[in-house]
């Protein structure tokens, strides 16, 4: 499996990750380098085997369903690079 | 003997016996920054007013008969760490200007217990890499020389690089780390200094920067493995902010460092005996098995046939993770923004994450993003979390016969700053030894236990059962004393 130019421009795009045309290429041959070195794991045989999602516990545990933490708008807007109010300022979305 | 020169469990003691205050302690450390820091670029900041502060308070309280088990102990934290009130960046430019209006549950807990935070390390971008160069604040430099080639500048390791290196040249008694897939126990053996990870859910995650969050754990990094287990205390315990936090106890690790390892099986892995490790790494390997078997334990070959698919197993999950984790960068709520005139939100976020991250981190979220795209996602993330579930089981069937498991910590001692740089795959192999605990959720404890032909330090790896760190100190313990490693870096505080 190797990726071509239009496919590493489509992830990028899905990561919201602006790449320029001369990096592209470059990111391209390092990704199928890493792919490659990957693909070794298709040969594993994996039938009948449970997927491991993490290493803890293997059932969360459950809380009370209560607020425990809020009413601190300012703190959570403190760091913001632009804010309107009580809110998160960005660009303007609908017309 | 000059202050910086003090373990921190001697450093407490003679806090106790009142031979040296924790302002003079701290001040001395300060100064060992001052003069050092410039060269190795371990810090990213230094808290220097606020540390002489609570250290003046420190004093105080102990006067008062009133002292927590870390009383006035000058340590450092990875900028990994949020601390209220103290940029938090994890040493990338997405983060510029962040002040975390809250702090993390460990270094929430090491203030409990009295520590006083000299600053926050340079540590490689969002945890990202295995050489400390991937720091958008410039790489940290290892206090160790070649005693063939001293001009070289060595890397110390990554991702902790900052937190080894300060420790290692005595600017701060310990200082937290954080590890992922040999974070913390690569830049220890790196640094000739001793470093433990956890096991999965022993620290708590709250307010640490995320990047593959089934596999990062907390722990620290210290110039003996007691220092460790002092410090690993007053980090561990159940939070209920963490949703993986483990609700078990936390014994008294230090006291298990003594505990010496008779009748303790020892595993030796087959599957890490690699084709192209340098011998001497071979040997110091069987050196310390050696001890061991002095002491009374007995080593048992195993195998854990998974081995070899860990790292590529690794190269899934956690991009896979970390392209999940890191898409809250977005330009939005905190850190730097990215726009030109025009910009719409969505050319604001991908200009803000094309300006904010650096190459690695990038490679990383578009790896994991294609492993979790449609079409993808069966054949490599499920497949992985599957390979996962084989390597934790051969961990399972081994710990069914052996106590711990005793390897290398690093396939070679610290590289040049210009060497193994281009190639992404290269570099990943630092971590063959280490990665496997992380993926099984493991503790693993790195100790320095001798030098290379070029006087470099090298370091032995203890993993054990999960939350059985008791043993681990135990066998690191005797490891440690057996091989009482006193050598120091060219570049340390109190010299030059």
């Amino acid at each position: 499996m190797s990726l071509d130019t239009a496919t590493v421009r489509r992830i990028a795009a899905l990561a919201r990750i602006r790449l320029e045309a001369a990096e592209v290429e470059r990111m391209q041959t390092e990704l199928n380098d890493i792919l490659g070195w990957i693909e070794q794991l298709q040969a594993v045989d994996t039938a009948g085997v449970e997927p491991m999602a993490g290493a803890g516990a293997v059932a969360l545990r459950m809380r009370e369903d209560v607020v425990t933490d809020g009413g601190v708008a300012p703190r959570v807007l403190a760091n913001a690079p632009d804010r309107e109010g009580e809110y998160f300022g960005v660009p303007k979305v609908v017309e | 003997m000059h202050p910086t020169d003090f373990t921190l469990a001697g450093a407490a003691e003679a806090l106790h016996e009142g031979l040296i205050s924790s302002v003079e302690l701290t001040q001395a450390h300060l100064d060992a920054i001052a003069a050092l820091n410039p060269r190795l670029n371990a810090f990213l900041a230094v808290t220097a007013e606020a540390a002489l502060r609570e250290a003046a308070a420190s004093d105080a309280r102990r006067k008062r008969g009133d002292a927590r088990p870390l009383e006035g102990l000058p340590i450092a934290n990875k900028d990994l760490f949020c601390t209220e009130g103290v940029a938090t960046t994890a040493a990338s430019r997405i983060l510029a200007g962040f002040i975390p209006p809250y702090e993390s549950t460990v270094t929430a807990q090491l203030r409990r217990d009295g520590a006083v935070f000299l600053g926050k390390l340079n540590c490689d971008e969002f945890a990202m890499g295995s050489s400390n160069t991937t720091s958008a604040f410039g790489p940290v430099e290892n206090p160790w020389r070649r005693g063939n080639d001293p001009d070289a500048r060595l890397v110390p390791g990554g991702s902790s690089g900052g937190s080894a290196a300060a420790v290692a040249a005595r600017l701060a008694l310990a200082a937290t780390a954080t590890d992922t897939g040999g974070s913390i126990r690569q830049p220890a053996a790196f640094c000739g200094i001793a470093g433990i990870k956890p096991t999965y859910g022993r620290c708590s995650r709250f307010g640490i920067v995320a990047f593959a969050s089934s596999l990062d754990q907390a722990g620290p990094v210290a110039r003996t493995v007691e220092d460790c287990a002092v410090l690993l205390r007053s980090m561990a315990g159940f939070d209920p902010k963490d949703s993986t936090s483990a609700d078990v106890p936390v014994p008294d690790f230090a006291r298990a460092c003594g505990r010496g390892v008779k009748g303790l099986r020892i595993g030796v892995p087959r599957e890490y005996r690699l084709d192209g490790t340098p011998p001497e790494i071979a040997a110091l390997w069987e050196q310390g098995l050696q001890w061991l078997r002095a002491e009374g334990a007995e080593t048992v070959e195993i195998s854990l046939p998974h081995t070899k698919y860990a790292l590529p197993t690794y190269y899934i999950v956690a991009p896979a993770e970390a392209s999940s984790n890191l898409a809250r960068y977005d330009g939005v709520r905190f850190g730097l923004r990215e726009t030109v005139a025009g910009s719409d939100l969505r050319d604001l976020y991908e200009r803000t994450r094309a300006a904010g991250f650096g190459a690695e981190v990038k490679r990383r979220i578009l790896i994991g993003t294609y492993v979790l795209s449609a079409g993808y996602y069966d054949a490599y993330y499920l497949q992985a979390q599957k390979i996962r579930a084989l390597i934790k089981r051969d961990f399972d069937e081994a710990f069914g016969r052996v106590d711990a498991i005793v390897t290398p910590a690093t396939p070679s001692a610290a590289f040049g700053m210009d060497e193994k740089q281009d190639d992404p795959v290269t570099m990943y192999l630092n971590d063959v030894f280490t990665v496997t605990a992380n993926l099984a959720g493991l503790p693993g404890l790195a100790v320095p236990a001798g030098l290379d032909h070029q006087g470099l330090p090298l370091g032995l790896q203890v993993i054990g059962r999960a939350f059985d760190e008791e043993t681990v100190f135990a066998v690191g313990g005797a490891i440690e004393r057996a091989a009482n490693f006193r050598a120091l870096p060219a570049i340390r505080a109190g010299v030059g």
